[in-house]
């Protein structure tokens, strides 16, 4: 761990800025120019795009930047490459991949998906049939993938397959580097209730990985995915957010904005939302707080828990607050967008986004789960589908 | 106080029967979805059996008047299908919300039974233009002037079933008034709406011709009684949106394998699929009990708008509840716009708000029950 403080930070930011003036710098060099500074994200190592620093330092960069009008590298298009491929490649990945991939995939240029769940496989991810068959220092891989957000937008895919169905499903999968312009991957949009397609199904046909591109030891890929799972937690439900940030914000404007859509019946509701909201928010900081060093472990679940409860409890309740507002919505028409914005158009979008925030990254249920076994160690349910060959299970 | 019937008759049974199997028919949800996508947001076709050929449309209307001579409690029965199949029809609008409007006006006078009797044996398809959220005891804002020559002007927003009525009742100032849709100065305009299959427009006006049917007072009350009568058999169709949902989520449930097991063996997923049934259950008898009352009560009566006012504050968050975890419980399946799970979260959650949120009917219980605010 670096010694570099606050002040340390700010001198290095205002070097930056000195360097490469925003108004007159080009957007990708800039974030260019910040990575290679450190200042990208910086409890990641020094050359990664970080200075070793305590990752609670973040903020302070980011204030300097945000107040000298830098451009930023767009984080919700971005979003799955920096929540989750990003810290597992930095964990898991040689430094050959580290060097390749972390630094396109922070500024934005290449954009990543997770090619994990599949059409038998959600909740139950460890029983995925994708196959990946070595042959030599390639990989062909074949299956389908499915809720692929952002497939249409990726350059690369952080993918998991089975390479040994003859062993116990949690032990013959092994995670790789996928690159999507493949032209055995075939991306077909999914329409969601709220008109977009945001994810997709992704058809892989003898789609051919270098070995170069393995992410971990073959067979490991469950502990390597585990890694990135516990990171979407967190990414999902973790932000951090200042007081009436993400969806309780949203309805409380309008709430001081629309006198006459008050009752004294929702007035009640909102306060009781309100302070559930500032507490999920004060218990998130606390978690933070805890780890400020170190990776996510089961905890970052029940943020996620909290996150998704709240934000479909806040969102159905400005639906009615607004009433006629409410019972309208804004289009549905048929688009691929280029990110996600869990609080953005109007609220019957929100409404509706929002009932997608318990099932990915985990269900809630499956989240329950691992907060009944792994934190409160309570005895799990008896499995018989643990110690069998993958290819022996029932199906 | 005598305890309400709350089973079904046996005519009660049949014209489920005959309603359920014509909407297996023609308003799968496949089609339901596709409809959604036309210009036309109601099924004509299906309207015009469900209408006419069943006489459906005429059930709260009296045989002398064109109708059934049925009542609420058979046009619940009508309205719990059609929450089954979220079908895109305008039962709630032309034949509760409407007829009701008219039936609470004088029969006896030809522009009021003529109207009724072409709505009651389905030949025409009339909305009542109010600006929906509209509930019972809160008289809408009127925003239509009438003027000395009996013309209509002014603007009414959010009208669910104005698109595709040929026949608005306006209530403007000094009445209640009849309004052909196609004639010169009325402009109906398309509202996108989160419930693609109950469609909402803004009605304009500017100098409609239109016949007065009813006078101040009176307008008055025949609104009120359209909206207690609306909001009572919005019940029935919260029923059957629940029990929709839960049926399709017990299926798959039994059905979706993980972890080498169906997903309904989780008890997790058991215990709250239970809960839900013991809340279709209530709700059903909330419903029953609302469709009774409105039968045997008529709309004045205080029995009436207490049941009335228990079944909306319960069923539409049961409907609501039922319809979040049919989407939940479905996993990602569940967020497609493929899988009909995302019809009944919208009609469910436009249901909710349309004719009185919970809270607005919890206030009626709070006067009706005598326990005032503090
Ligand atoms: C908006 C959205 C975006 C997504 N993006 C991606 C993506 O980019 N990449 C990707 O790989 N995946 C993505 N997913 C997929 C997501 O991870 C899965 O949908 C999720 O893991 C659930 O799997 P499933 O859909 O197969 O549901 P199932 O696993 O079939 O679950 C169905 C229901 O059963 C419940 N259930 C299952 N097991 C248990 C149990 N043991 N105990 C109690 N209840 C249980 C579940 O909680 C759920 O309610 C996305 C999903 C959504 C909705």
């Amino acid at each position: 761990m670096s010694t570099i403080d606050a002040d340390g930070l700010r001198r290095r930011t205002a070097a930056l800025l000195a360097a490469h003036d925003p108004a007159t710098t080009d957007r990708l060099d800039f974030l260019r120019a910040r990575f290679d500074a450190g200042l990208a994200w910086v409890h990641f190592p020094a050359g990664l795009g970080g200075l070793d620093a305590p990752r609670s330092l973040q903020p302070v960069v980011e204030a300097e930047l945000a107040a000298a009008g830098a451009p930023d590298n767009d984080p919700r298009r971005i979003g799955i490459g920096l929540g989750m491929a990003a810290p597992t490649i930095l964990r898991y990945g040689t430094d050959e991949q580290k060097q390749r991939f972390l630094r396109p995939l922070w500024t934005g240029e290449e954009v990543w998906c997770q090619l994990f769940s599949e059409p038998g496989a959600g909740s139950d991810l460890a029983a995925l049939a994708t196959r990946a068959v070595r042959d030599g220092d390639t990989w062909t891989v074949d299956g389908q993938k499915v809720w692929t957000s952002g497939a249409h937008l990726a350059r690369w895919a952080i993918l998991i397959a089975r390479t040994d169905p003859g062993l116990p499903k949690h032990q013959g999968i092994t995670y790789f580097v996928c690159d999507m312009s493949d032209p055995g991957v075939e991306v077909r949009p999914l329409r969601q209730i709220t008109g977009e397609a945001e994810f997709n199904e992704v058809f892989l046909t003898g789609v051919r990985i270098p070995d170069a591109h393995r992410l971990g030891g073959v067979g490991e890929g469950w502990r390597v995915a585990s890694t990135t799972l516990m990171n979407e937690r967190v990414a999902i439900g973790g932000a951090r957010v200042p007081r009436e940030g993400g969806m309780i914000g949203v309805v409380a404007e309008t709430w001081r904005a629309r006198p006459e859509l008050r009752t004294h019946d929702l007035h009640q509701r909102l306060l009781t939302l309100w302070v559930e909201a500032e507490v999920a928010r004060l218990t998130g900081e606390r978690l933070r707080q805890q780890l400020a060093v170190g990776q996510p472990g089961p905890e970052g679940s029940g943020l996620k828990l909290s996150f998704a409860r709240l934000n479909q409890e806040i969102s159905g309740l400005e639906v009615e607050l607004l009433g006629a507002d409410g019972l309208a919505y804004d289009d549905w028409t048929m688009r691929r967008p280029e990110g996600v914005d869990f609080t953005g158009r109007d609220a019957g979008y929100r409404y509706l986004r929002a009932k997608g925030n318990s099932i990915e990254g985990g269900t809630s249920e499956v989240l329950l789960n691992i907060v009944a076994e792994r934190v409160l160690g309570l005895p799990p349910e008896p499995r018989t589908d643990k110690d069998v060959a993958w290819k022996d299970l029932p199906r | 106080m005598t305890e309400p019937d709350l089973l079904y008759s046996e005519a009660e049974t049949d014209l489920r029967s005959a309603v359920r199997s014509l909407l297996a028919d023609r308003a799968q949800p496949a089609a339901v979805l596709a409809r959604g996508e036309t210009a036309d947001p109601y099924d004509a076709g299906l309207w015009r059996v469900l209408a006419a050929d069943m006489g459906t449309a005429g059930l709260l209307v009296p045989e002398k008047l064109g109708g059934q001579g049925a009542g609420p409690r058979e046009t619940a029965v009508v309205l719990e299908e059609l929450g089954r199949s979220v079908a895109p029809v305008p039962y709630l609008t032309s034949a509760v919300l409407a007829a009701s409007a008219l039936l609470a006006c004088d029969t006896a006078r030809d522009e009021v039974a003529g109207p009724l009797r072409a709505l009651a044996e389905g030949r025409r398809v009339a909305a009542l233009a109010i600006p929906l959220p509209a509930a019972p005891g809160a008289p809408p804002p009127v925003t239509v002037r009438a003027d000395a020559a009996g013309t209509l002007s002014g603007e009414v927003s959010a009208v669910a079933g104005a698109a595709g009525a040929e026949l608005l009742l306006v209530r403007a100032d000094g009445g209640l008034y009849t309004v052909d849709a196609a004639s010169e100065g009325v402009r109906v305009t398309g509202i996108t709406a989160l419930d693609r299959t109950r469609p909402l427009a803004r009605v304009t006006l500017a100098g409609a011709p239109a016949r007065r049917v009813a006078g101040e007072e009176r307008a008055t009350a025949a609104v009120d009684a359209a909206l207690l009568a609306g909001a009572g058999l919005l019940a029935s169709e919260q029923l059957g949106i629940a029990e929709w949902c839960l049926a399709e989520t017990v299926r798959y449930a039994g059905e979706r394998y993980q972890f080498g097991r169906p997903i309904g063996s989780f008890q997790a997923v058991k215990h709250r699929l239970a809960e839900l049934w013991l809340q279709v259950a209530s709700a059903r008898a909330a419903a029953r009990s609302a469709a009774d009352a409105l039968a045997a009560d008529g709309a004045g009566g205080v029995e009436a708008a207490l049941a009335v006012a228990v079944a909306q504050s319960y069923c539409g968050q049961v409907a609501v509840r039922a319809a979040e975890e049919c989407v939940q419980l479905h996993g990602g399946i569940g967020m497609t716009w493929e899988h009909p799970a995302h019809l009944y979260l919208k009609r469910a959650k436009a249901d909710q708000i349309a004719l009185g949120a919970p809270g607005r009917h919890r206030e009626t219980v709070a006067a009706l029950a005598d326990l005032p605010a503090p």
